[in-house]
C-alpha cells in the first residue's frame, strides 16, 4: 500500500492544514502532556533506580543476591514459566475456536476470557483461598491427601494463571478473525491435516500477535501483586515473589534493598516496552507493504 | 470425472439456500453456476467441495456417493474469489504445499516436487515469480497462482468460486479467455460460480442459472440466451425491454402493437409480459406496415460497432424507456439525431402470459 501525500505538492511557504491549531496552542498542549508524563511516569522510574543505587553498587548487588531475594526471583520465574506455556496453549485454542468456528456459548466464552480483566486481583486470590484454603470447599480433602495449594507454590501459579488468561487470547482473536478461514480451507482442500494446517498456515500467520501477547502476559505474570499476595502467605524464601519481596523489604524500612529489587521489575518493564515497540513496528511494516 | 447432485437441500436458519437441487456435471465439462447474490450458487459449490454440508441429498463423484467424504479425500481443486494464497510462503512454496503435506509414502521427492512446481508455474506463465510473496503480486497474477496451486495435486474436479470477481475488467477478460484455453488443454471437469452473465456465456460449456436456491434453467450458452425458460432468466441474461399487455387467441396487444403469437393460441384474454432484446428492435424513419410504435430518440451512444439508442415512448405519466441496439451502418442510413421521431417494432419477442412483474424478485 502507498501512502497518499496530502498537500505535499503545494509550493506555498505556509502550508495551511484544516486540522492545524495555532502554534502556541500546539506548544502548550505538547508541554502539558510531556510534563504530565514526566511527573507521573518518568520521575518515578528514575527514582526507583536512583534510590536503588543510592547506597552504592555493593549494597545493590548484595540486596539482589541475598538468598531470600534469589528465592523470590526463582519463584517469580517459575510461576511465569508455568503460567505462560499454559496460557499460550489456552490462548491459541480459545482464539482458534472463537475466530474460526461458530458454536453455541461462544459469547459466554468470550466474556469468561475477559473475566480476569474485570475482576479485582484481590478477589481472584480470595476465590482460590475459598476453594483450596484450609476452610475452603476442597480444604479437608486436600489436607487428607497432604496437598497444599494455598500458602504454597501451586497457589501462586494458579493465581498467576488466572490474572494472565486474557492476554494471549485477546491479542489473537481479532487478528484471527480478520484473517478469516480461507487459507485454512485452502490448505485442507490441498490435503493438509489439522496439525499441518495449524503448523504451516495458522501459526505463521499469527506469530507476531502471539509474541506480542506472550510478552504482555509475561510482564503481568512477573509483576502481579494482588492475587498472589492473597494466596502466598508471605513466607520468606518459600512463597515470596519479587513484588511481594519488595513490599516486605519496604515495610521493614529497608528501602535501599526494596528499591534494588524493585529496579529488577522496572528493568523487566523497560525490556517489555522495548520488545513491544519492536514488534509493533514489525507488524506495521508487514501490513503497510 | 462426473459429478451428480441429487435432491440437495440446505437451509441457514430460516433462509433456504438450496432447495431440492438436481444436477449432472459431465466428465470434462466446464459448467457455470450463474445467479444473483443469495441465489445459492456458492453454497452449492462449497457443498460439492465438501467445505459445507447439505441438510439432505447426495453428492456423487463418478456415481460413487461422496456426501460424507471428507474434503481431503475428495481430490478437488478449489480456487477462491480472494485467492487465499498462503501469505507467509513464497509463490513456489504455495504451489508446492499440496505435494509437501502428503503422507511420507505418497510424497514425491524434492527433485520431483521442484519439477512439477516449475512446470505448473510455466503453465500459468509466472515461473519468474517463484521467489516472491503473494502480497507482491497483482490480483490477476495471484489468481493464476491460486489455479496452479489447485492443479498441483492433480485434482479430478476443479471448482472455482467467482474466480475473477475481484479483478478489474481488463484482467478479467484476459483471464477468462485464458481459463477457457486451459480447460481445452486439460479437460478437467470444472464448475465455476459467477454472477456475471457475460463471463458465463463466454466461458462455459453449459450454464446453470440459479435463483433463490433453485435452478431456473440448464443449457448451453446459446440455449439459455436464445430460449430463456422463464421471465427470470430473460431478465437476468443480458439487456431486455419489458412490455406489459394482453394476449388472446394467438394475438397479443402490447403497448398498442398487435403481434401474432401463434404459440399462445389457447390463451383467453390473459395479462402478459413480453421481453424484447435491444438488438431485436427494428428502428425505421417511416411506418412500415400498420403496426409500429412512435418514439423519440433521447440518447445516442455510438461508441463501437453497435449504436445504442435510448428511446422514449408515450407521454407522462406513462413514459417508458426502450433500449435499442442497431448496427453503425443502419445508424448512418437513418441519420438520427437527438429528439428525432422514429418508429419501432419488435422483430422477435418472448411472451409470458399470466405473469406479474412482482414475481420477479431478485
Amino acid at each position: 500500500m502507498t501512502t497518499i501525500p496530502l498537500l505535499q505538492a503545494s509550493s506555498a511557504p505556509h502550508k495551511i492544514l484544516v486540522t492545524q491549531e495555532s502554534p502556541w496552542a500546539r506548544w502548550i498542549l505538547t508541554l502539558l502532556a510531556l510534563s504530565f508524563l514526566s511527573l507521573f511516569l518518568l520521575l518515578p522510574l528514575v527514582a526507583v533506580f536512583f534510590e536503588a543505587l543510592k547506597k552504592g553498587w555493593d549494597v545493590y548487588i548484595a540486596a539482589i543476591t541475598e538468598p531470600d531475594a534469589l528465592a523470590a526471583i526463582q519463584l517469580t520465574l517459575t510461576a511465569a514459566a508455568i503460567a505462560i506455556p499454559l496460557n499460550l496453549a489456552f490462548g491459541i485454542a480459545a482464539a482458534w475456536a472463537i475466530a474460526k468456528f461458530e458454536f453455541r456459548g461462544k459469547s459466554i466464552l468470550i466474556s469468561l476470557i475477559d473475566l480476569p480483566f474485570s475482576v479485582s486481583p484481590v478477589v481472584a486470590g480470595l476465590i482460590y483461598v475459598l476453594i483450596f484454603g484450609l476452610q475452603g470447599w476442597m480444604g479437608p480433602w486436600l489436607r487428607e491427601h497432604d496437598i497444599s495449594i494455598i500458602f504454597a507454590v501451586p497457589g501462586i501459579v494458579l493465581a498467576t494463571i488466572f490474572v494472565t488468561v486474557p492476554f494471549i487470547a485477546r491479542e489473537l482473536i481479532p487478528l484471527m478473525q480478520a484473517q478469516g478461514t480461507e487459507e485454512e480451507e485452502a490448505a485442507i482442500i490441498l490435503g493438509a491435516n489439522g496439525w499441518q494446517t495449524l503448523w504451516y498456515i495458522t501459526l505463521p500467520n499469527i506469530k507476531w500477535g502471539l509474541l506480542y501477547g506472550t510478552i504482555l502476559c509475561n510482564a503481568r505474570a512477573m509483576g502481579e501483586f494482588g492475587a498472589v499476595s492473597v494466596v502466598s502467605g508471605h513466607i520468606r524464601g518459600l512463597t515470596n515473589t519479587l513484588s511481594l519481596h519488595v513490599e516486605i523489604l519496604y515495610n521493614e524500612y529497608n528501602s535501599a534493598a526494596a528499591f534494588a529489587v524493585a529496579s529488577l521489575l522496572a528493568l523487566l518493564a523497560l525490556i517489555t516496552l522495548a520488545l513491544k515497540t519492536f514488534i509493533e513496528s514489525r507488524v506495521a511494516q508487514k501490513t503497510s507493504r | 470425472m462426473s459429478i451428480e447432485i441429487r435432491n440437495l437441500s440446505r437451509q441457514f436458519g430460516s433462509f433456504v439456500a438450496l432447495h431440492n437441487i438436481n444436477l449432472q456435471v459431465n466428465p470434462g465439462e466446464l459448467l457455470a453456476l450463474l445467479g444473483p447474490s443469495g441465489s445459492g450458487k456458492t453454497t452449492l459449490l462449497r457443498i460439492i467441495a465438501g467445505l459445507e454440508t447439505a441438510d439432505s441429498g447426495q453428492v456423487l463423484f463418478n456415481q460413487e456417493d461422496s456426501t460424507t467424504k471428507h474434503v481431503r479425500d475428495r481430490h478437488v481443486g478449489f480456487v477462491f474469489q480472494h485467492y487465499a494464497l498462503f501469505r507467509n510462503m513464497t509463490i513456489f512454496e504455495n504451489v508446492a504445499f499440496g505435494l509437501r503435506v502428503r503422507p511420507r509414502k505418497e510424497r514425491p521427492n524434492t527433485r520431483e516436487i521442484n519439477r512439477r512446481v516449475t512446470e505448473l508455474l510455466q503453465l500459468v506463465q509466472l515461473d519468474w515469480l517463484a521467489d516472491r510473496y503473494p502480497h507482491q503480486l497483482s490480483g490477476g497474477q495471484r489468481q493464476r497462482i491460486a489455479l496452479a496451486r489447485a492443479l498441483a495435486v492433480e485434482p479430478s474436479v476443479l471448482l472455482l468460486d467467482e474466480p475473477f470477481g475481484a479483478l478489474d475488467a481488463k484482467v478479467r477478460k484476459e483471464l477468462r479467455a485464458w481459463l477457457r484455453k486451459l480447460h481445452n488443454d486439460m479437460h478437467i471437469t470444472s464448475v465455476f460460480v459467477t454472477h456475471d452473465q457475460e463471463e458465463a456465456l463466454e466461458v462455459a460449456d453449459r450454464i446453470v442459472i440459479m435463483n433463490r436456491g433453485r435452478i431456473e434453467q440448464i443449457g448451453t450458452p446459446d440455449e439459455v440466451y436464445e430460449k430463456p425458460a422463464n421471465p427470470f432468466v430473460y431478465e437476468f441474461l443480458g439487456h431486455v425491454n419489458l412490455f406489459h399487455g394482453r394476449v388472446h387467441h394467438g394475438q397479443a396487444w402490447i403497448s398498442g402493437l398487435k403481434i401474432d403469437v401463434p404459440e399462445h393460441a389457447a390463451a383467453e384474454d390473459l395479462n402478459a409480459i413480453a421481453y424484447v432484446r435491444p438488438h431485436d428492435i427494428e428502428v425505421s424513419r417511416a411506418i412500415n406496415g400498420e403496426s409500429a410504435l412512435a418514439v423519440h430518440v433521447v440518447h445516442i451512444l455510438s461508441i463501437g460497432p453497435v449504436v445504442r439508442l435510448e428511446l422514449m415512448y408515450g407521454d407522462n405519466p406513462t413514459q417508458h424507456t426502450i433500449h435499442a441496439a442497431i448496427s453503425k451502418e443502419h445508424f448512418r442510413e437513418l441519420q438520427l439525431v437527438k429528439g428525432d421521431q422514429v418508429f419501432i417494432k419488435p422483430r422477435r419477442l418472448a411472451l409470458f402470459p399470466n405473469h406479474d412483474q412482482e414475481q420477479l424478485i431478485y
